[in-house]
């Protein structure tokens, strides 16, 4: 007996040690889904649909299929699903899908249509009541196993070679035309996407002379756009410089994290840390910082402690506005 | 083990696929929800070539591969295309097809 | 009563076969029988196709396709009178028109003694009237028009009366309509000659609607429409398919020859060009209906109750058209009346069998002539006079229109029934034929051919009175005349006018003699119509003295009226029967009571029934639907997760039929 025969018996049954690994990784596969379905942020949708497709691969390996196990794995996890993720980065990974359900009914049809299906399919199968394989090398099932070396079936013989074999003959001969209409579908599709991703440029692009003298012309903002951090303690890219006055600068932040909404505001702690740096000078204090750890100093002026407790115990505990939030946990004292 | 567990696992893979798709609104998840629907369809047509004892199943699975990378590459193309003209990828927002 | 003689049994006999009509294909000189009708269409065809570019010629060529014709005809007549009567008459067939099965119509021709004669009544009238037209129209920048449409009825006519099946001749039929329509209302900027043309149209669809329905009978019955399937196979229908054919030909024949009770239309019909009244109202295509009779002969002797029918409104027209002709002022009217009366002669005779067919028509070529040339003279009349036609504006023309006087003289003599002149011959016929049909009723019909006779006379002598002699009562000016108003100088016409006057006048003088001369007329037409000789009850001279003293009678109560007193320049106060005589006998009246009014209820009944029931369900069925529409269409909300769930549950939906499909 060639191993490929015996490769192919041994799929015919499922072993102890197939249960056991389904069970495991049913389990690990159906979570997996789940989560793709209700996980709030997109990125951890996709994750979770990694998750189940590695199984799923794993499901294949053991039934047998090697190659598309493989290429479930290389292409459809690692080709596609990063497609996934590189447009989620597109779109702009932080967006959180709000989960209230805006059409009415919706749910409540989605969930009754999925149950409905599902006790439908499974009472199908079970209908069906399969319970035995046929094994490769029989054609008939309980009747005498045919092996290669009594056959003149090709595709038994490249079945016999491999799974990879048996594959290539099938696609190579039988499925030769769905295979050469596959190429023109690839080649259909990358151009499709292509076209609809390519945006057409109307006018030509600026250079920065042209972007500079426009700036002279309209005369709004002369100078180059205020670097985050100035003014502030922190010089991050997220952290807003100060006016003056103490206000926040929008200038100082890139467009992107202002929409996300992702600035930290540190005003309200410089104004503290200079009063404190005021006192401090009062005191002919060498120390050029105040001790951080130090409790509350008895200046008149709030502490930024005491401002963060504040801001906590106004939004009920630190679930409020994202800002106020980012700039608590980031600012909390050593 | 009775294989047909794989059907029964790939049965609720699909209807959950099924639900997501029609309970997110992220066009992007909607769009992976779909793709668990097709992995679902994979997995049953493995079990299906296993137990008839032939290669036929692993072939369709194969070529569903195919179709459902081309599908994603051109949805995805669509998805951007979308939210550049609409700044948001919301299934709900795309709504002018109607009365 | 009435002995079938040996001569019209002969020729009953010799319609062997199935042939009511034995004819032989044409050949010889025979075949250019095609050109008759050919020639006058090729002339109509090239004048309103051609447009302005004959605006030059036009009149020239009408007038050269009408002698063409006349040429051909007279050709056909000679070569005729060459043959045996057995052979005289002859089928052209032209070419199969639609061959569909058992249908077969075909464009063929028929020339037999019958046709001939209408062939040359109404080519030689018609050329006499297309020459006086040349004068007449002279100063009508439509005159081309007027050749055109006048071509095209003469080929519509000589189609009419050459046809040698119903259909053809349905054909014929509806072209000489149109011909009519268009010559009456050929000055349409006026609202009366739009709205007469109209009228005219109308009531020949009543009657056009006749003739439709007996060639429907025909073919259902017979299986053909040619006259000698028809004819031939009369014998063999029912009596009653045979007596609706012919009550539908006679409808057919009141509404072509305003016969009672479709002869409203007469009247209102002189609003067209006098030569048009002449040729088409007066002595051709009102004849038409006589002709259908005489030519569908075989059907109406297998019918009794038809002919009855025939006479009787024969009779009434007569009477009918004799009163409302001494009431009018108008002299046009007045001669409408008269033709309308006149025809009611033939109409008459053509209802007694074969005793009056072969009169009906001899009085209807005689009537051509004189009609027409009284016509023409009312139209020479009317070209001195400033185109009035108030007779009561005439008087003492006979001094400025010598010539138009001695003609319309020699037509009045003869349809008034001088001795010797053509009317005298061919009414005398028609009222001994009435009263050879016999019995009671052949006794009143000869009383009222009588009486009409004497009111004939009356009438005519009247307008003979009124427009030439008396005094001149166009010199003073009108009561209402506009500021304008000059006094007309009455003048002789150009010879293009007064030459075919006095043609006609030849005719109307002679014409009857020849016929009766030898009986050459009854000779010629009985192979094609039959003829018996009736059993008259008295003596032939005591007719003619009857009829003679009533003409004299009527004259002499004319001459007492209209000579020896002034005649009023305005219609004086009169009698009832008067009155009613100058407004038709209230015919108009009549058909807006019975016909009109009726047909406006019944409209507004359905256009009240079709607002209300038949919109009402359309109108709501279509709220309806745009209702339910309307709130259905709020399914498409544009959410794809919506329309992907009624997805969903369709596939759930197959999927639950195909498990139980498995299961049970």
């Amino acid at each position: 007996m060639s191993p490929g025969i015996d490769f192919a018996a041994e799929v015919t049954k499922t072993s102890t040690g197939e249960a056991l690994q389904f069970w495991v990784l049913a389990a690990v596969a159906l979570i997996g889904a789940l989560a793709t379905v209700f996980m709030k942020k997109a990125v951890h949708s996709a994750l979770a649909l990694v998750t189940t497709m590695m199984c799923l691969a794993i499901f294949y390996l053991a039934q047998g299929a090697v190659f598309l196990g493989i290429v479930q794995i290389v292409v459809y996890t690692g080709a596609i699903m990063m497609l996934f993720l590189f447009v989620l980065m597109l779109v702009g990974v932080s967006s959180v899908d709000s989960l209230k359900e805006t059409l009415k009914g919706q749910r409540i049809a989605a969930v009754g249509l999925g149950l409905g299906f599902g006790i439908l399919l499974v009472a199908g199968i079970a209908n069906a009541s399969i319970t035995h394989f046929t094994a490769l090398a029989t054609k008939t099932p309980g009747g005498r196993p045919v092996y290669p070396a009594e056959t003149n079936d090709e595709a038994l013989r490249a079945a016999s070679q491999g799974n990879v074999q048996g594959l290539a003959h099938q696609i190579f001969t039988k499925y030769i035309w769905a295979f050469e209409m596959t190429s023109a579908l690839l080649i259909t599709a990358a151009v499709g996407a292509m076209v609809l991703a390519h945006r057409e440029r109307l006018v030509p692009r600026k250079t920065q002379r042209e972007l500079s003298e426009e700036r002279v012309r309209e005369n709004k903002q002369v100078a180059p756009l205020p670097t985050p951090g100035v003014y502030a303690r922190h010089n991050a890219v997220d952290v807003a410089a100060l006016l003056p006055d103490g206000s926040v600068s929008q200038l100082s932040i890139n467009g992107t994290l202002r929409a996300r909404g992702q600035i930290r505001d540190v005003s309200a702690e410089a104004v503290h840390s200079v009063a404190e740096l005021e006192s401090a000078g009062a005191d002919a204090d060498d120390e050029a910082w105040p001790d951080e750890s130090d409790g509350p100093s008895s200046a008149p002026v709030p502490t930024a402690r005491q401002e963060h407790d504040d801001a906590d115990s106004s939004s009920g505990g630190g679930s409020g506005n994202e800002v106020a939030a980012g700039a608590g946990s980031k600012e909390g004292r050593p | 083990m009775n294989p047909v567990n794989y059907l029964y696992l790939s049965a609720l893979l699909f209807t959950i696929g099924a639900a997501g798709v029609l309970l997110r609104r992220n066009a992007i998840v909607v769009f992976m929800c779909v793709e668990l629907m097709l992995n679902a369809c994979n997995l049953a047509f493995v079990t299906f070539g296993r137990m008839h004892d032939n290669l036929d199943g692993q072939i369709i699975a194969f070529f569903t591969m195919v179709v459902a990378a081309c599908e994603v590459v051109v949805g995805l193309s669509i998805i951007i295309a979308i939210f550049r003209s609409r700044r948001s990828a919301s299934v709900d927002d795309a709504s002018l097809m109607k009365w | 009563m009435i002995e079938t003689s040996s001569l019209a049994s002969g020729v009953v006999l010799a319609n062997e076969g199935g042939g009511g009509l034995h004819s032989v294909a044409a050949s010889g000189a025979y075949s250019a029988l095609w050109l008759v009708v050919g020639l006058p269409l090729l002339g109509a065809l090239l004048l309103l196709v051609g447009g302005k570019r004959t605006n030059a010629f036009g009149h020239i060529l009408g007038t050269a396709m009408a002698l063409g014709s006349f040429a051909v005809g007279v050709l056909m007549f000679v070569t005729m009178l060459g043959k045996d009567d057995a052979d005289r008459s002859v089928d052209q067939h032209l070419w199969t028109w639609a061959p569909v099965n058992e249908f077969q119509a075909d464009i063929g021709l028929h020339l037999d003694q019958l046709s001939v004669v209408f062939v040359l009544l109404i080519t030689g009238v018609g050329s006499l009237i297309h020459i006086y037209s040349i004068g007449y129209m002279a100063h009508d920048e439509n005159r081309r028009r007027f050749f055109g449409y006048l071509n095209l009825f003469v080929a519509a006519m000589l189609l009419l009366v050459l046809a040698n099946n119903y259909l053809l001749l349905y054909a014929g039929w509806e072209g000489v309509g149109l011909a009519s329509y268009l010559l009456i209302g050929f000055w349409q900027h006026k609202p009366s000659a739009a709205t007469a043309a109209k009228k005219a149209f109308i009531m020949n669809r009543v009657g056009d609607f006749g003739l439709a329905v007996a060639v429907f009978l025909m073919f259902t019955t017979f299986g053909s429409f040619d006259f000698a399937d028809v004819l031939g196979g009369s014998a063999s229908a029912s009596d009653g398919t045979m007596t609706a054919i012919g009550l539908m030909l006679l409808l057919a024949a009141c509404g072509k020859s305003a016969q009672f009770p479709l002869q409203a239309w007469l009247g209102d019909a002189m609003e067209g060009p006098t030569p048009v009244s002449a040729l088409i109202h007066a002595a051709t295509m009102v004849t038409a209906g006589v002709y259908l009779i005489t030519r569908s002969a075989e059907i109406f002797n297998a019918s009794p109750d038809a002919q009855l029918a025939v006479t009787v409104v024969g009779a009434i027209t007569v009477l009918f058209g004799a009163i409302v002709g001494c009431a009018k002022d108008d002299i046009k009217k007045a001669l409408a009346a008269s033709t309308m009366s006149q025809i009611g002669y033939m109409i008459l005779a053509a209802g007694l069998g074969p005793i009056g067919y072969v009169f009906a028509i001899m009085h209807l070529v005689t009537h051509g002539f004189f009609k027409a040339g009284l016509f023409l003279g009312a139209g020479s009349v009317m070209h001195g006079m400033n185109d009035e036609v108030d007779m009561r504006r005439y008087g003492g023309l006979r001094k400025y229109m010598p010539i138009t006087f001695v003609t319309f003289g020699l037509g009045y003599l003869s349809i008034i029934g001088f001795p010797l002149l053509s009317g005298f011959f061919s009414k005398d016929k028609i009222i001994e034929a009435a009263f050879a049909k016999g019995g009671t009723s052949g006794w009143i019909l000869g009383a009222v051919t009588l009486l009409a006779a004497g009111l004939t006379a009356f009438y005519m002598t009247r307008v003979m009175l009124m427009t030439f002699f008396g005094k001149e009562r166009w010199k003073e000016a009108p009561a209402g005349a506009p500021a304008d108003w000059h006094e007309p100088h009455p003048h002789e016409s150009p010879t293009s006018m007064t030459g075919p006057m006095i043609l006609l006048a030849f005719g109307s003088v002679f014409a009857g003699g020849l016929f009766v001369l030898n009986e050459s007329f009854v000779k010629w037409l009985t192979p094609v119509t039959g003829f018996s000789h009736g059993d008259l009850p008295m003596s032939e001279w005591a007719v003619t003295g009857m009829a003679l003293s009533m003409v004299a009678l009527g004259s002499a109560v004319a001459y007492v009226q209209y000579a020896r007193r002034d005649v009023p320049a305005v219609a004086p106060a009169a009698s009832l029967v008067t009155v009613a005589a100058r407004r038709d006998l209230y015919q108009d009246a009549v058909n807006e009571g019975l016909v009109m009014r009726p047909g406006q209820y019944l409209t507004r009944l359905l256009v009240w029934f079709d607002n209300r029931g038949v919109d009402g369900f359309v109108g709501g069925l279509a709220a309806f639907i745009g209702g339910t529409s309307a709130r259905v269409r709020k399914v498409q909300t544009g959410f794809v997760r919506s329309y992907a769930l009624s997805m969903f549950g369709g596939t759930l939906l197959v999927v639950a039929c195909t498990l139980m499909a498995r299961m049970a």
